[in-house]
């Protein structure tokens, strides 16, 4: 099992989930968050006062799997959060030791 | 005295048995208070003046324009411009600005400043509303009841005064704050106001202030400007990220107060009459103006026109136009307000920071800056045709060729700048003596909603 968090463009979200649901994933947490890469914020001014905005607003959406769809999860979120300008975001996938279902009390894959 | 009827069995004990000397004094609160508890008809009706019936619904409507302003007008424009961690304390100056004030008012403001013809400062004749009864009219505002004068003029006091508060938001205490209320009232609101309307000297002098650049905007900004310097910048300003919690509320706020300055300077022609709508046609086309005007140099200087810079220019363009508004022809507005937001737009983005101070919500840039360059320019702009009513000839200004009127609007703005400092200096010398002006430093940094109020926003 594996988990893959992905950080992409707040606007992409619905078209990364629609990608994952088309190969099989059914379920994922998204989650509001700020960041910044090398794409390097913006900057505000309010009545002269300019600030640099370092942190920019992005999705970061986990997704829990077995390791059979790994490769086609990161390319469907790849394709699906592209727009080819500095800021898409990042992909990044870490081993996932053990699952439960709350509800039913299901383990580790059959949890997914 | 019938008055006694209305006192509690306690006074009435206190009477039977207290000392002489105490009995004088309760029987002097006891008539002061008499008007408050039985409704006493009017003894001294001082104008000829007759109620007018559409002047009076006129000016209930007025009255309610002017209030909706700071409630919830100026609070919302304020706490939209403050960082998220401040928004329920600076709208709870609003707040508090309201209830002190009219109270206060009620009191003994209204009569300070406009009863009695003393040329600095009024009488105590109206203390609590002493003489004010059902027929009374103010020689002040003739056609309609002097309860309903009093109202309006409150809602003037209460929107000065909560202005102050918005450059030293963000770190004033809120007991200081309150007690700022009480001093600057009495000593700069109260005096300024008569000397302007309440026939005092500068009124007497033929000053033209029709809806309060003196009064309101020039008091407001300098106080604002002396308050922002002796309480010292906040933490990490010109370092830190010090921008709006929310602009929109800062926006909702902002046409609340557009909306509510047709009852400010409508209203200021105390009647249901064309010059009342000379002064809202101007005061709309500069708020139009200043708005366009500020907005504008931002997309020439910064590349964008920011929302923040449209509300602060019709902001400006109003308070600019105030002092004016009644006396002038609707083009006029047009160039005050086009004047109004250049020079508050250079003022609040250039200069404030050339000179390193920090008025959190420049309430000096826009309403001092403004007030001045409004009063002065009612002395340019003056049209006989709209000054002039009844047997009163009327005013010419600059523009007419007369250049006195503009010294005479010189002269006021002079006053009023200098009363305002020295005032304001010693009203925060007073506070100063009972409670500390600032919170302190740790305070400051976790925000005043939860270390003055308990509260905080949530989402």
């Amino acid at each position: 099992m594996k988990i893959i968090t992905a950080v992409i463009k707040p606007f992409k979200l619905d078209e990364a989930r629609e990608a994952l649901t088309e190969i099989g994933v059914h379920g994922m947490t998204a989650t509001e968050v700020k960041g910044y890469g090398r794409q390097k914020g913006h900057a505000e001014i309010y009545r002269g006062a300019e600030y640099i905005v370092s942190f920019l607003p992005k999705v970061k959406i986990e997704v829990a799997l077995p390791d059979a769809l790994v490769d086609r999860a990161i390319e469907a979120i790849r394709k699906s959060a592209y727009t080819g300008h500095i800021g898409d975001g990042k992909i990044f996938v870490s081993p996932l030791e053990r699952a439960m279902r709350i509800r039913t009390g299901e383990t580790d894959s059959d949890a997914l | 005295m019938h008055s006694s009827i209305a006192l509690g069995p306690r006074k009435e004990f206190l009477i039977r048995h207290g000392g002489d000397g105490l009995r004088r004094m309760i029987l002097r609160v006891a008539a002061a208070l008499a008007p408050l508890i039985v409704a006493q008809p009017a003894f001294a009706q001082d104008g000829a003046g007759k109620v007018d019936a559409a002047d009076t619904a006129f000016m209930i409507a007025a009255t309610a324009l002017v209030l909706m302003m700071t409630l919830p007008g100026l609070a919302l424009f304020y706490s939209g411009m403050v960082r998220k961690k401040n928004v329920l304390a600076t709208m709870a100056q609003s707040l508090v600005a309201t209830a002190i004030v009219s109270l206060l008012w009620i009191g003994i403001g209204y009569s300070l400043a406009f009863s009695g013809d003393g040329a600095y400062i009024g009488d105590a004749s109206r203390a609590l509303l002493a003489g004010i009864g059902l027929d009374t009219v103010s020689p002040l505002a003739k056609t309609i009841p002097e309860i309903l004068f009093m109202i309006y003029q409150m809602t003037f006091a209460v929107i000065t005064c909560a202005l102050v508060g918005g450059s030293v938001a963000e770190r004033m205490r809120f007991s200081a704050f309150m007690l700022f209320c009480v001093s600057w009232l009495f000593i700069v609101y109260a005096p300024s106001a008569h000397w302007v309307w309440g026939g005092g000297f500068l009124q007497k002098m033929g000053l033209l202030d029709f809806a309060g650049g003196t009064v309101v905007h020039i008091n407001a900004g300098v106080a604002g400007l002396v308050c922002a310097l002796v309480l010292g910048n906040r933490v990490g300003f010109g370092r830190e990220n010090l921008s709006p919690f929310d602009v929109s509320l800062a926006v909702i706020g902002a046409g609340l107060l557009w909306v509510g300055w047709f009852g400010f300077n409508g209203g200021s022609a105390l009647a249901a009459n064309s010059r009342a709508v000379f002064a809202i046609v101007a005061t709309h086309l500069a708020a139009c103006a200043g708005a366009l005007v500020w907005s504008g140099l931002e997309w020439l200087q910064r590349g964008k026109p920011s929302v923040l810079g449209v509300v602060s220019g019709a902001v400006a363009g109003l308070g600019t136009i105030t002092p004016a508004s009644g006396y002038i022809l609707p083009w006029h507005g047009i160039v005050v307000g086009l004047i109004a937001g250049a020079v508050c737009y250079w003022f609040c983005s250039v200069v404030k920071y050339r000179l390193r101070y920090d008025d959190t919500l420049d309430v000096f840039g826009v309403h001092g800056v403004g007030g001045v360059m409004g009063t002065l320019l009612a002395g340019v702009f003056a049209t006989r045709a709209i000054t002039a009513s009844g047997s009163d000839p009327g005013v010419a200004g600059l523009l007419e060729g007369d250049p006195h009127q503009l010294l005479v609007q010189a002269i006021g703005v002079g006053v009023t700048v200098v009363w305002c400092v020295v005032g304001t200096l010693a009203a925060l010398k007073i506070v100063s003596l009972v409670t500390s002006l600032r919170v302190n430093a740790d305070d400051e940094r976790e925000g005043l909603d939860i270390a003055l109020h308990g509260e905080a926003l949530h989402q």
